[in-house]
């Protein structure tokens, strides 16, 4: 039964598991994997790995990063995660500039896209904005603290973007919303005004994308727990359309595989063209495309690129400059993971744009050998190249992703005498007389 | 063992309304005074506005007969978060009569004991009956319509979350009114943010409010009411409606006198605190 085996887990401290994420510089500068505390990123053009520096008297990150993002002008990057640390990078150079402390567990991060503030949501629903030095500054003011700009109430948020036009900032939560705030010029005093509600979702919301095919009109896509991705109007809150993910696999999946939990999205990345939106599936060994009709406002099922069996992508990255779609696989916080086993596989896919991969010629998947600067890039990303070795661990990390979603963000039901069980451990309790 | 019949409704969560329009009687319904606002109780939640079916709460208003010009359905306008047993709901409904209202519960269920009584009963302790708040008040909306044809239609309560829920009830700006009377203090600094009134709900509750719209809070405790006018003016959407206005608003009475939590602080002697707050627009910069 579901619920065992999820307690089971938490008994043994298995289920908190961190899948691995990726992202791509805007312009193709250079691709960014996480895999629990490690951060590798690879410079596409001068082809080499980069060593990653930290002036802020800290080294990197001391448990799983859970969020990784690159400012729009690609001069900033950005981690943070379970060791309460959001580290802000620069790019050129890559050092770290800002190590901000958070109270709690940080579950989103996103910097504004004229790279002056950096917003970071906690595990309370609390999205805390940090205001950057002028580039290049040192010292940075020591009252230059977090300040808390909006909340969704008790709920973990999953997704935090900006819109293209810098207007609104966008947030997910696991209780099925989404919200879409202004975001004011001077956003120190809070977001307090709300554009609207995307309310549709009937489970969490794990992943939000804006997506446009012109300057000044741009869409929301999201993907959820209930294996839907969905179009927004996100000015009116507006639905304009679903796509049942399920209903899908359910035909290319065999009967058996098809259990309902999961199913749920992982991940979704719109292409640079804003006419395909990849999606990645919680126990799908591939990716998902989808057809995006932003002048009709449709989303359909264009078709699926199925990778080896044992390849479930975990995060997906494109950038507007290339026509990659990039994809990772990887967890950690497993048992019996040794440090040195922080493994990860990347498969790349070309051509992502509409008309490209429409056509039948060339391959869907790069080999290896194919991948820029292949051998060095795979051996800095993926953590080493011998496959067999990664098959292992990557078995172990299949069924683990599998519970690993559904337990962070579909709330807990205890039975009653687990409920009973968990109230004697709390400490807070007055004495009834 | 005898079952009564004094209560109406009974336990078995029927709908039919009591007996000649007898009211139900209160003491059957006792509560416990708080409840845990971050437990996801296993109550529905509809999943936008849209999905608010408006008929099961106020049948006069969306006849099963449509004719082919019949207007367009009302909208609820007002919204008592915490509405308790409903007291004022009953008080404002005659005095808006053509506006849709529902009261917002969070409280589960009641266990009450039936007493041997003389007035009513005979015999021994009969039976625990589990009811809920929410009943209770539905209870009473339905007797009050029975005995009173043609009144109290405009009125209803649903049980949910207001704290996480309130934009799966309301689009922007539906609500000319909200009322928080007599919230859980939440003493405790820890659990300051249990607070229904804070900085950041403020921010749904704005946004479900239409500009103009008020919000009234009422509370004994004084702490408490510090903190919810604090909240309020610092809150860039909502400004302090002026003391003459809310000298000659007709709802402002009902806030001190309407409820029950209200009588018992009156019976008490004890000083209320009120933040009377208008909603308003940002100022373009």
């Amino acid at each position: 039964m579901e619920d065992t085996a999820i307690e089971e887990a938490e008994v043994s401290g298995a289920a908190e598991f961190a899948p691995a994420l990726i992202a791509s510089h805007p312009h193709g500068n250079s691709v960014a994997v996480a895999i629990g505390p490690e951060l590798r990123v690879f410079d596409l053009k001068s082809g080499s790995p980069v060593s990653l520096s930290d002036d802020c008297g800290g080294r990197s990150h001391a448990d799983a990063i859970r969020a990784i993002c690159f400012g729009v002008s690609g001069a900033l990057f950005a981690s943070a995660g379970d060791d309460k640390l959001v580290k802000v990078w620069k790019t050129d150079s890559w050092r770290c500039i800002r190590t901000i402390t958070s109270e709690k567990r940080v579950s989103a991060v996103a910097i504004s896209n004229d790279d002056l503030y950096v917003t970071f949501a906690d595990k309370f629903g609390v999205v805390w904005l940090v205001t950057l030095g002028e580039d290049g500054a040192e010292q940075v003011s020591v009252d230059n603290k977090p300040v808390s700009i909006l909340g969704h109430y008790c709920s973990i948020i999953t997704s935090m973007k900006f819109s293209p036009d810098g207007r609104f900032i966008a947030t997910a939560d696991r209780d099925f919303k989404i919200r879409v705030t202004l975001f004011p010029k001077n956003p120190v005093k809070g977001a307090h005004e709300i554009q609207s509600f995307c309310l549709g979702h009937t489970d969490f919301v794990s992943c939000i994308a804006f997506t446009s095919m012109s300057e000044n009109q741009s869409f929301l896509i999201s993907g959820g727990g209930d294996s839907t991705v969905r179009l927004w109007d996100y000015i009116n809150g507006c639905l304009l359309d679903t796509c049942q993910v399920r209903d899908k696999m359910g035909e290319l999946l065999e009967q058996n595989e098809t259990d309902d939990s999961s199913l749920a999205v992982a991940d979704i990345c719109p292409s640079n063209d804003g006419k395909l939106v990849a999606v990645a599936i919680q126990s799908f060994n591939g990716v998902m495309l989808l057809a995006c009709d932003l002048v009709g406002k449709k989303l359909s099922f264009l078709k699926v690129i199925t990778m080896e069996k044992s390849y479930i992508p975990t995060s997906l990255a494109s950038s507007f400059s290339s026509e990659f779609l990039w994809t990772v696989m990887g967890a950690s916080n497993m048992p019996n993971q040794a440090s040195n086993q922080l493994l990860t596989r990347l498969r790349i896919i070309p051509r992502f744009q509409k008309d490209l991969i429409s056509s039948d010629n060339g391959p869907l998947i790069l080999e290896d050998s194919e991948v820029p600067h292949g051998e060095k890039l795979l051996l800095a990303l993926q953590g080493s190249l011998d496959i067999a070795k990664q098959e292992e661990v990557l078995a172990s990390v299949l069924s683990a992703l599998k519970v690993s979603m559904h337990k962070m963000l579909v709330k807990k039901h205890y039975s009653e005498e687990r409920r009973e069980q968990r109230k004697r451990g709390r400490n807070d309790k007055k004495i009834k007389n | 063992m005898t079952r009564t019949n004094g209560v109406s409704g009974g336990g078995g969560g029927q709908q039919q309304a009591p007996a000649a329009g007898k009211l139900p009687r209160k003491r059957f319904y006792r509560a416990r005074a708080h409840s845990n606002p971050l437990s996801d109780s296993h109550f529905p939640v509809p999943v936008s506005p849209d999905e608010v079916d408006l008929s099961q709460h106020y049948p006069r208003y969306f006849p099963a007969d449509k004719g082919e010009e019949a207007p367009p359905p009302p909208r609820i306008r007002f919204a008592d978060v915490g509405c308790g047993f409903g007291g004022l709901l009953v008080g404002l409904s005659p005095l808006f009569p053509d506006t849709l209202m529902i009261g917002m519960e969070l409280r589960d269920k009641v266990v009450t004991t039936l007493f041997c009584c003389a007035l009513d009963f005979c015999g021994c302790p009969v039976y625990y009956s589990k009811l809920k708040v929410t009943e209770y008040v539905k209870e009473r909306i339905l007797a009050l319509r029975a005995s009173n044809p043609g009144q109290y239609d405009n009125i209803s309560v649903v049980r949910t979350n207001s704290m996480k829920y309130i934009p799966n009830y309301f689009r922007k700006a539906q609500l000319t009114k909200m009322f928080f009377l007599f919230p859980d203090p939440h003493f405790k600094e820890k659990n300051h943010r249990r607070r229904v009134i804070s900085m950041q709900l403020l921010d749904e509750y704005a946004y479900v409010m239409e500009v103009g719209g008020i919000i009234y809070t009422i509370t004994d405790v004084e702490e408490l009411g510090e903190w919810m006018r604090s909240c309020l003016e610092k809150h860039p959407l909502f400004e302090a409606v002026p003391e003459e206005e809310i000298k000659a608003d007709p709802v402002v009475k009902l806030l001190s006198t309407a409820t029950e939590e209200s009588q018992k602080v009156a019976r008490n002697g004890g000083q209320t605190f009120h933040a009377i707050f208008r909603r308003i627009s940002l100022q373009e910069e």
